[in-house]
């Protein structure tokens, strides 16, 4: 695995992501500036974290998603190339146009911290390899904006092809409005582009990789990516 | 050359933060307000150039930044 883990003025969980990935693939990331036009050669994972972008300024990720660096990470993507979005990242890459769709204000209006459980929808992508389909995760979320929203034909779309990956749900996986933290529609927490190859979502599988501090369900996504990178290879 | 670009929510898009400044004001007591919806308005000063020039580079800077067309609509005013 050769990560590049993007930084903006303004991000704070660059080294949360680093630290995982070099704990589940051995290799350390390139940490990327966003003033940078180009990824480092041989990049075959672009990450983008969780933060605050440009303090959130205009609206979440929207400063972030016109930096130098998201023109080399659109047409690295638009090659195939893997990209995770989380929390931050995810709004960045909606407002880049890499996802559909906008996070807005959590319907109760409060910033979420907290454990969440998640469902995977599907194993059957590199994001998801290392999970079975319909296995409750539980993984922390920490945002103001995540109520993911788009217009009736998207969400059709991205249902119908499936590419909704994650969803909140109870405990044992029920789809529940009471277990819907932020109100997203249709308790949407994680989705697809239309190739497949990138994935944005809200929760924070990073901080969830070490007995020490808890729960290791986060290590599911890396350990599956870094498995489908080495077989791709 | 003096402009405003107004942004506000499209229609039917949930707009918790309108919801709660509406709630505020009526806990003051001021009866009357049925709805409120939060917007943005942008001051932009542009150098030189004509009225049709200056709207559509404005045009451009709300396509491209200053609005996100999926939820928020957009209005262009040269006030010269």
């Amino acid at each position: 695995m050769k990560a590049a883990v993007l930084v903006f003025p303004g991000i704070n969980r660059e080294r949360d992501m680093a630290r995982t990935l070099r704990l589940i693939s051995g290799r350390d990331p390139a940490l990327v500036w966003h003033a940078e036009k180009e990824l480092p050669a041989g990049t075959d994972l672009v990450v983008i974290p969780g933060g605050f972008s440009y303090g959130d300024y205009l609206r979440c990720g929207a400063i972030a998603a016109r930096s130098p660096i998201m023109d080399a990470v659109r047409a690295y993507a638009g090659k195939g190339g893997l990209v995770l979005g989380v929390c931050n990242g995810f709004q960045i890459l909606c407002e880049a146009g890499l996802l559909p769709g906008v996070l807005m204000r959590n319907e109760n209006l409060r910033f979420i911290c907290r454990d969440v459980y998640l469902r995977v929808e599907r194993s059957d992508t590199p994001f998801t390899r290392g999970y079975n389909a319909g296995q409750v995760v539980r993984v922390p979320v920490a945002h103001g904006e995540g109520n993911y929203i788009a217009d009736g034909e998207t969400i059709a779309r991205l249902e119908g092809e499936g590419r909704v990956l994650f969803r909140y749900c109870s405990p044992d996986g029920m789809i529940d409005p009471n277990w819907n933290h932020n109100g997203a529609i249709n308790a949407i927490a994680g989705i697809l582009n239309e190739h497949g190859n990138v994935l944005g979502m809200m929760p924070h599988p990073e901080n969830h990789v070490e007995a020490a501090i808890g729960p290791t369900d986060g290590r599911g996504l890396f350990a599956g990516l870094a498995e489908a990178l080495e077989r791709a290879a | 050359m003096k402009a405003r670009v107004t942004v506000t929510l499209k229609s039917g898009i949930l707009d918790p933060q309108g919801k709660a400044i509406e709630g505020a004001l009526r806990s003051l007591g001021l009866v009357g307000v049925s709805s409120v919806r939060q917007g943005k308005v942008f001051d932009i000063e542009i150098d030189g150039g004509d009225r049709a020039t200056a709207e559509a580079l404005l045009k451009q800077a709300a396509d491209k930044l200053l609005a996100n067309t999926v939820i928020e609509n957009y209005k262009v005013d040269v006030l010269g």
